[in-house]
């Protein structure tokens, strides 16, 4: 979940990452995406030993694809989309399968999708220049390849039913999966499939005018391609690979960030029954035991003493205080337009400041972080939810000493990451090859987090404090300032000369430096600080914090003139038509103007624009004793080109979920350096009977497609800080807003 | 170590396991069944539900020498109609997105409409508020179980 300059996304980028990954990531020429030596697309090749056994491949075997592959039709006629983005929710299974099947004129039912193996030549994120997902980027860098994906297969398919039917190829017709010539003649890709090989592949098939879509954009016609075996229990993800012999391994991890191990005792653990071994790690220390329940106890019983001399010490209280200090004083400059001090000392009108708290939070996703791998001194088998297989495989090779072609390491379904399975720092691999080393080649090794690890073990959405200051005079808002205290996420890691610019990390203040509003005297500057815990992109990255910041503050501002927000957001929206666009919509879908509320219920607004698709939420809402009780959400959504309309609308319904549920809760204090929250019990997560209900538009657009993962995350929490301040209560500045929440 | 015979989906599994062991982990790495999912382990999260003796548990907090002779089902073994109704109506509505709460999410589902064939909104709301979902598909999952209890009418 990376946000990216946009000219760095076609340069260096991909240049940098290739450097520290595998030397070919950028040799390989735009041709290969469609082919790679003389298989061309794998049509049939596999026909033999395609299809089911394909699908129900054991996760932790290799995988019998030739990584030249992005789809295989098998002889049973189905199409099986290998898909390069992972599946952690999000849909990319569907989506993929969406823009292949409408250029194929495959019938919907045909299709299926699976994780594509480990190759960055030619799975690589065309955004980044490698394989990865992130940056809600699956959808608008892969619209046009797997179209052309599907259309030259269809081309080829359809060459080989001519050549075989002895009839020109422009009198056949394909339609949902038959191939139609006027004489009669019929069949279907199964039987064309292994023949189509010997076709030549189009570089550049012609696609569909969008007036042709059958499936893109469509209603009804395309479902989710994992719902059934998420519905029954057949989903495999890493926490169920359970291979014949494999070690199960937990972590004793230091309890601050920066603690090292002083001294351990094993006795204990080693006679614990199923405990197989014990070995120091660089982050910790690793029991190997035959099953979780055995490596757990194991665990209990060792006794480390830590090494806590170079560890963060401060808590959260400390933070604040010093973050606090800061925010008195302009930081780095990020942008300036206009006179900001001189407008501020002209005096007359009103000044309104206001800060911002937004605390520690974990992912927390439903599957712990987990990985397997499998060695024998020399070739490695390797299976996790990868959210950036490229440096994952290149980080094993390294640990491992082996060449990174015999690293198969390939991505399985996630139970959720909302950026965790992405790292900068490629520690969960980084720590799976530690952990197999340890103990040498042989057994599988299936390391595991618990909840607790998983929760306490940092790379936390960064802390943050926003100091704004606004000015407002004859109902204008003439002044503007936001000096954001916080943390980088990108310093020190590969991406960092992509998303720095004079030392200042851009995922940190995105979203603060432009705001859709014309405000002419306006400065946003950066105190950037260094802080011993580590931070990640967590779903939506900045936006999580600076779309409440910007969005609760301009609500103010506009109060303060007396001006209803949707009124005065759209009149300052001169250059910002989709932002205009989607919150004419919501207004709309709401009745904003004439709805009439119950006793006790407001309403409140926002709109933020994350990686480039544009939503505008608003809520209503009361408030009762627990705090905050939201009652409906409607929400509207502009991301170009919709492919999905329903994975749009999911999208939106669980970012609003998710966003609330933080807003309202989540907080990971820190007491001397020591995350607090450890399980689902402290860290209070929404529930059933806190979910608001939801209506959703998807603004219609010609627009590229963009994504839909992260971007319904950001509006609801200023949305329900608007809401709240119409009630006549305090809009709440520090987050959870219910601090202390526990179940 | 104790012997214990477990009795899951109408098959007996004997099995070797330390009897503090949470039944989750029997069911999971001593059988092999892997639909029902390990999340929180402090009974917080719901996504180790089973049914014990035809009750929902949150198998991570129950041991597994407790479950005695109690027949187990697990997700791989809904068979009641209600089940499949729930289950139906999952794919109908494209409830999952990362999916990994889903298997304890429809055992909970079945569980109620087992016991309340026409639930109102707030009987969903009790019956489900101990299953998490991280992805928040709350909103899909009261409209499957209506879904579900209205496919059920006839
Ligand atoms: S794993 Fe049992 S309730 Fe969470
Ligand atoms: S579907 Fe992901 S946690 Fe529920």
């Amino acid at each position: 979940m990376i946000r990216l300059e946009k000219s760095f996304v076609a340069t260096e980028l991909p240049r940098a990452i290739a450097r520290m990954t595998v030397e070919d990531a950028t040799r390989l020429s735009r041709r290969s995406i469609l082919k790679t030596g003389a298989a061309g697309l794998a049509l049939g090749v596999y026909l033999a030993r395609g299809n089911k056994a394909f699908a129900q491949q054991p996760p932790a075997s290799p995988v019998n694809v030739a990584p030249n592959t992005f789809l295989i039709i098998g002889s049973d006629n189905t199409v099986t989309v290998l898909c390069k983005h992972i599946e952690m929710g999000q849909g990319p299974f569907t989506g993929m399968a969406t823009l292949v099947a409408e250029e194929l004129d495959a019938d919907w039912s045909q299709m299926r999708a699976d994780h594509a193996p480990s190759n960055p030549g030619l799975y690589k994120n065309l955004a980044f220049g490698v394989q990865g997902t992130g940056g809600s980027t699956a959808i608008a860098n892969s619209f046009e390849q797997m179209r052309k994906v599907g259309a030259s297969a269809r081309a080829m398919l359809v060459g080989a039913a001519a050549a075989e039917w002895n009839v020109p190829a422009e009198e056949i017709t394909v339609q949902n999966g038959v191939i139609r010539h006027s004489s009669g003649k019929e069949g279907r890709f199964g039987e064309f499939a292994e023949k189509a090989n010997q076709q030549p592949l189009l570089e550049n098939p012609k696609l569909k005018d969008s007036s042709q879509f059958r499936l893109i954009g469509k209603e009804g016609v395309v479902k989710r391609l994992d719902s059934a075996a998420k519905s029954n229990g057949s989903a495999v993800y890493t926490m169920d690979i359970n291979e014949p012999g494999m070690l199960t391994v937990l972590i004793a991890r230091p309890p601050r960030f920066g603690g090292t191990v002083a001294s351990f005792d094993a006795s204990a653990t080693k006679a614990i029954p199923g405990v197989v071994d014990v070995k120091q790690v660089p982050m910790g220390v690793a029991v190997y035991a035959k099953g979780f329940w055995a490596a757990r106890k194991g665990r209990e019983a060792l006794k480390v003493t830590w090494d806590d001399s170079k560890a963060e010490k401060r808590g959260t209280a400390q933070l604040l205080s010093e973050f606090r200090t800061l925010s008195k004083t302009p930081g780095k400059i990020v942008k300036q337009e206009g006179a900001v001090d001189a407008e501020f000392a002209k005096g007359g009108g009103r000044i309104i400041e206001a800060e911002f708290v937004f605390p520690y939070l974990a992912h927390a996703a439903m599957e712990p972080l987990n990985s397997y791998l499998k060695w024998d001194g020399e070739k490695v088998v390797s299976r996790f939810g990868s959210q950036f297989p490229t440096p994952d495989m290149a980080v094993i090779a390294k640990v491992l000493g082996v060449k990174p072609e015999n690293v198969d390491l390939k991505t399985i379904l996630a139970g959720g990451s909302f950026g965790r399975r992405a790292q900068q720092t490629t520690h969960i691999a980084f720590e799976l090859a530690s952990v197999a080393k340890a103990i040498g080649p042989g057994p599988g090794v299936k390391v595991v987090w618990t909840r607790e690890d998983d929760m306490r073990g940092g790379y936390y959405r960064p802390y943050a404090v926003h100091k704004m200051r606004g000015l407002v005079r004859d109902k204008k808002i003439v002044a503007w300032t936001d000096t954001i205290v916080s943390q980088s996420i990108m310093k020190g890691s590969p991406f960092e000369a992509m998303t720095m610019k004079n030392g200042l990390d851009s995922t940190v203040y995105e979203g603060s430096n432009e705001i859709p509003y014309d405000v002419e005297n306006f400065r946003c500057d950066l105190h950037q600080v260094e802080i011993g815990v580590p931070v990640l992109w967590w779903r939506s990255v900045g936006h999580t914090h600076t779309g409440y910041a910007v969005e609760a503050f301009v609500d103010e501002l506009l109060d303060a003139a007396g001006i209803d927000p949707v009124e005065g957001r759209l009149a300052l929206m001169s250059k910002k038509p989709r932002h205009a666009g989607v919150l004419k919509a919501v207004a709309e879908l709401s009745n904003w103007k004439n709805a009439k509320l119950a006793p006790g219920r407001a309403r409140g607004v926002a709109v933020v624009e994350s990686f480039n698709t544009f939503v505008a939420q608003v809520v209503e809402l009361s408030m009762t004793e627990e705090g905050p009780k939201v009652h409906k959400v409607w929400c509207a959504v502009d991301c170009g080109v919709a492919v999905n309309p329903d994975i749009i609308r999911a999208q939106m319904e669980g970012g609003i979920g998710f966003g609330l549920g933080h807003i309202l809760y989540a907080d990971i204090p820190l007491e001397e350096g020591r995350p607090v929250s450890g399980n689902f019990d402290t860290y209070r997560s929404l529930r059933i009977n806190e979910m608001p209900e939801i209506e959703v538009t998807i603004v219609q657009s010609t627009e590229k497609p963009s994504g839909v993962g992260e971007p319904g995350v950001p509006p609801i929490g200023p949305a329900v800080a608007n809401a709240i301040a119409k009630l006549g209560l305090t809009r709440p500045r520090q987050l959870p807003m219910v601090p202390g929440a526990s179940v | 170590m104790t012997q214990l015979t477990l009795k899951i989906n109408g098959q007996s599994h004997s099995i070797d396991a330390d009897p503090d062991m949470p039944l989750l982990w029997a069911i999971r790495e001593s059988v092999g069944l892997t639909g029902t999912k390990y999340g929180c382990g402090v009974a917080q999260c719901g996504a180790c539900t089973v049914f014990v003796a035809g009750q929902p548990v949150r198998s991570c907090s129950m041991p597994v020498s407790a479950v005695g002779a109690d027949e187990i089902t697990t997700i791989e073994g809904l068979k009641s109609k209600e089940a499949l109704a729930v289950q139906k109506a999952w794919v109908k509505l494209d409830v999952p997105q990362c999916g990994y709460c889903q298997s304890g999410q429809i055992m909970s589902a079945t569980s109620l409409l087992e016991l309340n064939a026409k639930p109102t909104d707030r009987d969903i709301d009790l019956a489900m508020n101990g299953n998490i979902c991280r992805c928040a598909t709350y909103v899909r999952i009261r409209a499957a179980i209506h879904d579900a209890a209205k496919s059920l009418e006839g």
